[in-house]
C-alpha cells in the first residue's frame, strides 16, 4: 500500500535532524497559523499563489531562493564546524550524516538557491527592461515556479522522512547505483531535481521567447540592456543543456528502478558516460548562473558610475562567445579520467580561452567606472567586491584548467575553494547586488543602506577568511568530502575557515535585520518617482511598484539606454513627455493551474521515491486533469479600462513632475 | 498599425515579414528587429518550437548514449540479430502516413471544416496507435527472447531511446484526443487553433526524430 514507506523512515533517534526539522515544522506551522488566523489567506491566494504576473512570480522565486540559501548555509556551518573539531576525533556528525549534508548543501545551493534567485531576477526584470507587459507564457511561468518549489519541498522532506543522497551533489555512479546506495536518498535527489528541472526548462523557454519575440517597438537587439542579453544567453543555455540533465538522470533512474545497465559496472554499463553527460549539462549550468550575474553587474556598474556601459557591443559579443564555448569545456571536470594527452590538451586550451570572454567583461566594467561619477551604494559595493573576488577565482580556475596541475589539485579542497570563489563571488554577490538594486522597483521602498553595507563587509571579509584557508589546505593535500582527518598541518586552516563562517553568519544576520528594518522604516525609504538610482533602462520609466500592466502605453525606443534618453529630454526641456492617449489593456487572468499542478507533482514525486505506484497514477491523472481544466476555460483575459490606466499613470507622472522641478542638474 | 493591434495579434497585412528581403536588424515587422511585440500566433508557435528543440536535445543525449553503448552487448544479442526491418518499415510507413493526415487536419482547420478535421484526426490516431502497437509487439518479442533491457547496456540504451520516442507518440495520442474534444466543445476559436498548431508541430517533430532513429538504430544496426 505504501511502497517502501514505513515508520522507520523517520530518524527518531538522531537528534540533529529531529531538532532541525522540528524547528522548521514549528516555523512553518507558525507562518500558516498567522496567514490563516490573520485572514491573509484569501489575499495570498488571489494576489500571489495564483498570480501569473511575472513580477509577483519573480518575487516568489527570489523568496524561495533566500529561504533555501539559509538552509544551505546551515549545512555549510555544520561542515565547517565539523572540520574544525574532527581533527583526530569523530566530531559531532557521523560519516553517513556528514555525507548527506555535503550532498544536500551542493544540491540545495545550486538547484534551489542560486537557480531560483537568478531565474527570479530574470523574470522580474526582463519584461520591464524590454518595455512589455508580461512574459510570453504567463500561466506556464507560474507552473515553472511552482514545480521548482516542488523540488525544493521534496529535498527538504528528505530531512524528516527517509534520507538524502550520500553521493555528492552530482550522483556519480557506480556509487549512486542501487548496489551501493540502496536507500531512497538518491531517489529523492533524482525526482526533486527532475521535477524542478522541468520548471527551469519552462522558465528558459519562456524567457527566450519573450526576449526574441516581445520587445517594445523600436527595441532592436542592439538596443537591449545588457541584462536582457545575458538573460537571453543564459536561457538559451537552459534550453540546450537542461534536457541533457533530464536524459542523464532518467538513465540513472532506469538503472535504479528497472535494472537497466547504463552506468553499472556489469553488463557493459559505462560509468564514465555519466560523467561526460552530466558535465555536458553541468558546465553550461555554471554559465547559466554566472551570465545573468554579469548582466546584473553591468547594469549596476553603469548606473552607479553615471555612464553608459563601456564597450556595449563587445560585451554582447563576449556574452554570446561564452554561451557557445561553454559547451566545449566539460571534460575539464575529469581530466583524470584518462582520455589521453590530446583530449585533455584540447579541453584545457578551450577552458583557458573561455576566460578571455570574461576578461573582456572585466575590462569593460573597469572602463565604465573610469571617468564616471561613482556612487558607492550597496549594489555598487557588491559589484566592486565581485570584481576583485571573481578575478582571483578566475585565476585559480585557469590554473585548474592546466591538466598537469589539475592532476595534483583535483578532488582537493583547492577545488572546493575555487568554485566557491567564483559562485559566491560571482553569482551570490550578483544576487545580492540585484536584490538591493531592484528591491525598490518591486516594493516601492529602498532597503536600508547602513545594514546593507554592514552585510556586504561582513560577507566579503567572511568569504576571504573562510575560503583562502581552504586553498591552502588543498595545496597541503587535503581532499574534499572528508568526515575527519589526522593530519596536523590542516587543522589551523580548518579552524580559520570555521571562524570565517562565523563572520559570514554575521553578514547573513545583517541581511535579515536589513529586511526587517527596511520594512519598518518603509515610509522613510519610500521611492515615489519610480527611479531611485537615476537609472538608465526602461524598468525605471514606470512606477515603483509597477502597475500590473507595467507600462500604460508601450514605450517607443529610439536608442540604447532608452530611459536615460527620455529622462535627458525631459530635463533639457524641463517638462515630461505629453500625456499619451490611454487605451484599455488586456491582461491574462490569474490561474491556480501552477499551484494545483505542483501539488500533484509533489504527490507524484513523493510516490515515485517511495514506490507507491497507485499514488503515482493518481498524481499523473491529477496533473493531466488540471491542464485539461485550464485548457477548457473560456475567458483567459480581463480588461483594464482606459480610465483606470490613466488614473495610475497620472499619479506616477505627477511624482515625476515634482522630481523634475527639483532637479538641479547633474551632481558633481 | 497601432501598438494595440500588435498586442492583440490582429493580422498585419499579407507579408509583414518581407520574406526574402534583408532588413539588417531594423525590420519594422512585429516580433522582428524594431517592430514591437509579435502577434500571439507567432509567439505561441515560436515558443513551442523552442520547447521542441529542447526535446530534440534530450533525444540527442539518448542517441549519444546509444552510440556509446551500441557495442556493449555483454555477450548478448546484437542489433543485427534482433532487428526486423520489415516490421520497422511498416512502423515508419504508419508514422509518416499519420504525419500526412495530420497535415490534412491542419488544412481543414485553416478551411474551418469540422468534419474533415475529425476524419483526418481520427486517421492520424489510427496510424499513430498502429505504430505504438507494433512497437509494443516488438518490445514484447524481444523480452520473450531474453533480450530485454536488463540483458546488456546496448539493450538498455535501445529500449530507452526507442521507448522514449514511443512515450512521446503515446502522449501525442492523448493530446490528439484532447484536441478533438476541444474543437468539438469550443469550435475553431483562435486560442484553440493556436493550440492545435502546437500539436501539429509536436506530431511532425516526432517524425523527424523517428527518421533519425530508424536510420541510426535500425538501418545501421541491422546492417552491422
Amino acid at each position: 500500500m505504501l511502497g517502501k514507506l514505513n515508520w522507520d523512515a523517520v530518524p527518531w533517534h538522531e537528534p540533529i535532524p529531529m531538532i532541525a526539522s522540528g524547528t522548521v515544522a514549528l516555523v512553518i506551522l507558525g507562518v500558516i497559523a498567522w496567514v490563516v488566523l490573520g485572514g491573509h489567506l484569501p489575499y495570498l491566494w488571489r494576489e500571489w499563489i495564483t498570480s501569473v504576473d511575472h513580477k509577483r512570480i519573480g518575487v516568489m522565486y527570489v523568496l524561495l531562493a533566500c529561504v533555501m540559501l539559509l538552509r544551505g548555509f546551515a549545512d555549510a556551518v555544520m561542515m565547517r564546524s565539523q572540520h574544525a573539531v574532527a581533527f583526530k576525533a569523530a566530531g559531532f556528525l557521523p560519516p553517513e550524516h556528514y555525507n548527506q549534508i555535503f550532498s544536500a548543501h551542493g544540491t540545495i545551493m545550486i538547484f534551489f538557491g542560486a537557480m531560483p534567485f537568478v531565474i527570479g531576477l530574470m523574470n522580474f526584470v526582463v519584461p520591464l527592461q524590454l518595455g512589455v507587459r508580461d512574459v510570453a507564457f504567463p500561466t506556464l511561468n507560474s507552473v515553472g515556479f511552482w514545480l521548482t518549489a516542488t523540488g525544493a519541498l521534496l529535498v527538504n522532506i528528505s530531512l524528516v522522512i527517509g534520507e538524502f543522497a550520500r553521493t555528492g551533489w552530482l550522483p556519480y555512479p557506480p556509487l549512486s547505483e542501487t548496489t551501493y546506495s540502496p536507500g531512497v536518498g538518491v531517489d529523492y535527489y533524482l525526482w526533486a531535481v527532475q521535477i524542478s528541472g522541468v520548471g527551469t526548462l519552462i522558465g528558459g523557454v519562456n524567457i527566450v521567447t519573450t526576449i526574441l519575440k516581445m520587445r517594445a517597438p523600436g527595441m532592436g537587439y542592439l538596443r537591449m540592456p545588457m541584462f536582457c542579453w545575458t538573460a537571453l544567453a543564459s536561457s538559451l543555455l537552459i534550453v540546450a543543456a537542461f534536457p541533457i540533465l533530464t536524459a542523464t538522470l532518467a538513465m540513472l533512474t532506469l538503472d535504479r528502478y528497472l535494472g537497466f545497465h547504463f552506468f553499472t559496472n556489469e553488463a557493459g554499463g559505462n560509468p564514465m558516460m555519466f560523467m561526460n553527460l552530466i558535465w555536458a549539462w553541468g558546465h553550461p549550468e555554471v554559465y547559466i548562473l554566472v551570465l545573468p550575474a554579469f548582466g546584473i553587474f553591468s547594469e549596476v556598474i553603469s548606473t552607479f558610475s553615471s555612464k553608459p556601459l563601456f564597450g556595449y557591443r563587445s560585451m554582447v559579443a563576449a556574452t554570446l562567445f561564452i554561451c557557445i564555448v561553454s559547451f566545449t569545456v566539460w571534460l575539464h571536470h575529469f581530466f583524470t579520467m584518462g582520455a589521453g594527452a590530446d583530449v585533455n590538451a584540447f579541453f584545457g586550451i578551450a577552458t583557458s580561452i573561455i576566460a578571455v570572454g570574461t576578461g573582456v567583461k572585466v575590462y569593460n566594467w573597469l572602463f565604465t567606472m573610469y571617468g564616471g561619477r561613482i556612487r558607492f551604494d550597496t549594489p555598487m559595493l557588491w559589484s566592486l567586491g565581485f570584481m576583485v573576488t571573481f578575478v582571483i577565482g578566475g585565476m585559480t580556475g585557469v590554473l585548474l584548467a592546466v591538466p598537469p596541475a589539475d592532476f595534483v589539485l583535483h578532488n582537493s579542497m583547492f577545488l572546493v575553494a575555487h568554485f566557491h570563489n567564483v559562485i559566491i563571488g560571482g553569482v551570490i554577490f550578483a544576487a545580492f547586488a540585484g536584490l538591493t538594486y531592484w528591491f525598490p522597483k518591486a516594493f516601492g521602498f529602498r532597503l536600508h543602506e547602513g545594514w546593507g553595507k554592514a552585510a556586504f563587509w561582513f560577507t566579503l571579509a567572511g568569504f576571504y577568511l573562510t575560503f583562502m584557508p581552504l586553498y591552502v589546505a588543498g595545496l597541503l593535500g587535503m581532499t574534499r568530502r572528508m568526515q575527519r582527518y589526522d593530519f596536523e598541518p590542516w587543522h589551523p586552516w580548518m579552524i580559520a575557515a570555521a571562524l570565517g563562517t562565523v563572520v559570514i553568519a554575521a553578514g547573513v544576520a545583517c541581511q535579515i535585520i536589513q529586511l526587517v528594518v527596511s520594512i519598518r522604516q518603509r515610509d522613510r525609504l519610500r521611492d515615489v518617482t519610480g527611479d531611485p538610482w537615476d537609472g538608465r533602462s526602461l524598468e525605471w520609466a514606470t512606477a515603483s511598484p509597477p502597475p500590473t500592466f507595467n507600462f500604460a502605453t508601450l514605450p517607443n525606443v529610439s536608442a540604447e539606454e532608452p530611459y536615460w534618453e527620455i529622462k535627458q529630454r525631459a530635463r533639457e526641456q524641463n517638462k515630461l513627455r505629453d500625456e499619451p492617449e490611454y487605451e484599455e489593456i488586456e491582461m491574462p487572468r490569474n490561474s491556480p493551474t501552477g499551484f494545483v499542478c505542483a501539488f500533484f507533482a509533489t504527490l507524484m514525486g513523493f510516490a515515485l521515491i517511495w514506490q507507491i505506484w497507485w499514488l503515482v497514477g493518481l498524481g499523473f491523472v491529477g496533473a493531466y486533469v488540471t491542464f485539461v481544466v485550464f485548457a477548457w476555460r473560456d475567458v483567459p483575459e480581463y480588461i483594464i479600462p482606459a480610465h483606470d490606466v490613466a488614473l495610475l499613470d497620472r499619479q506616477n507622472r505627477s511624482a515625476r513632475k515634482d522630481a523634475l522641478s527639483t532637479y538641479a542638474g547633474p551632481a558633481e | 498599425m497601432t501598438a494595440a493591434d500588435i498586442t492583440r495579434g490582429r493580422p498585419t497585412g499579407p507579408d509583414p515579414y518581407r520574406v526574402g528581403h534583408s532588413s539588417h536588424g531594423h525590420s519594422r515587422a512585429p516580433g522582428h528587429g524594431e517592430g514591437g511585440p509579435a502577434p500571439k500566433r507567432i509567439v505561441v508557435a515560436y515558443g513551442f518550437w523552442i520547447f521542441l528543440l529542447s526535446d530534440i536535445v534530450m533525444f540527442s543525449a539518448f542517441f549519444a548514449a546509444y552510440a556509446v553503448l551500441q557495442g556493449a552487448t555483454a555477450g548478448g544479442p546484437t542489433g543485427a540479430e534482433l532487428f526486423d526491418l520489415r516490421i520497422t518499415a511498416i512502423e515508419t510507413a504508419c508514422l509518416l502516413a499519420s504525419s500526412f493526415t495530420c497535415g490534412l487536419a491542419s488544412l481543414s482547420v485553416e478551411a474551418r471544416k469540422p468534419l474533415w478535421f475529425y476524419a483526418a484526426m481520427a486517421l492520424t490516431f489510427v496510424f499513430g496507435a498502429a505504430f505504438i502497437l507494433l512497437e509494443i509487439r516488438e518490445f514484447i518479442e524481444l523480452v520473450d527472447k531474453g533480450a530485454g533491457p536488463t540483458r546488456s547496456a546496448f539493450l538498455s540504451a535501445f529500449f530507452t531511446l526507442v521507448g522514449c520516442h514511443g512515450l512521446h507518440v503515446g502522449a501525442g495520442l492523448l493530446w490528439l484526443l484532447t484536441m478533438m474534444a476541444q474543437i468539438f466543445a469550443k469550435g475553431f476559436r483562435p486560442d484553440i487553433v493556436r493550440r492545435f498548431m502546437c500539436f501539429s508541430l509536436f506530431w511532425h517533430a516526432l517524425d523527424i526524430i523517428w527518421v533519425a532513429l530508424f536510420t541510426v538504430v535500425y538501418l545501421l544496426g541491422a546492417g552491422a
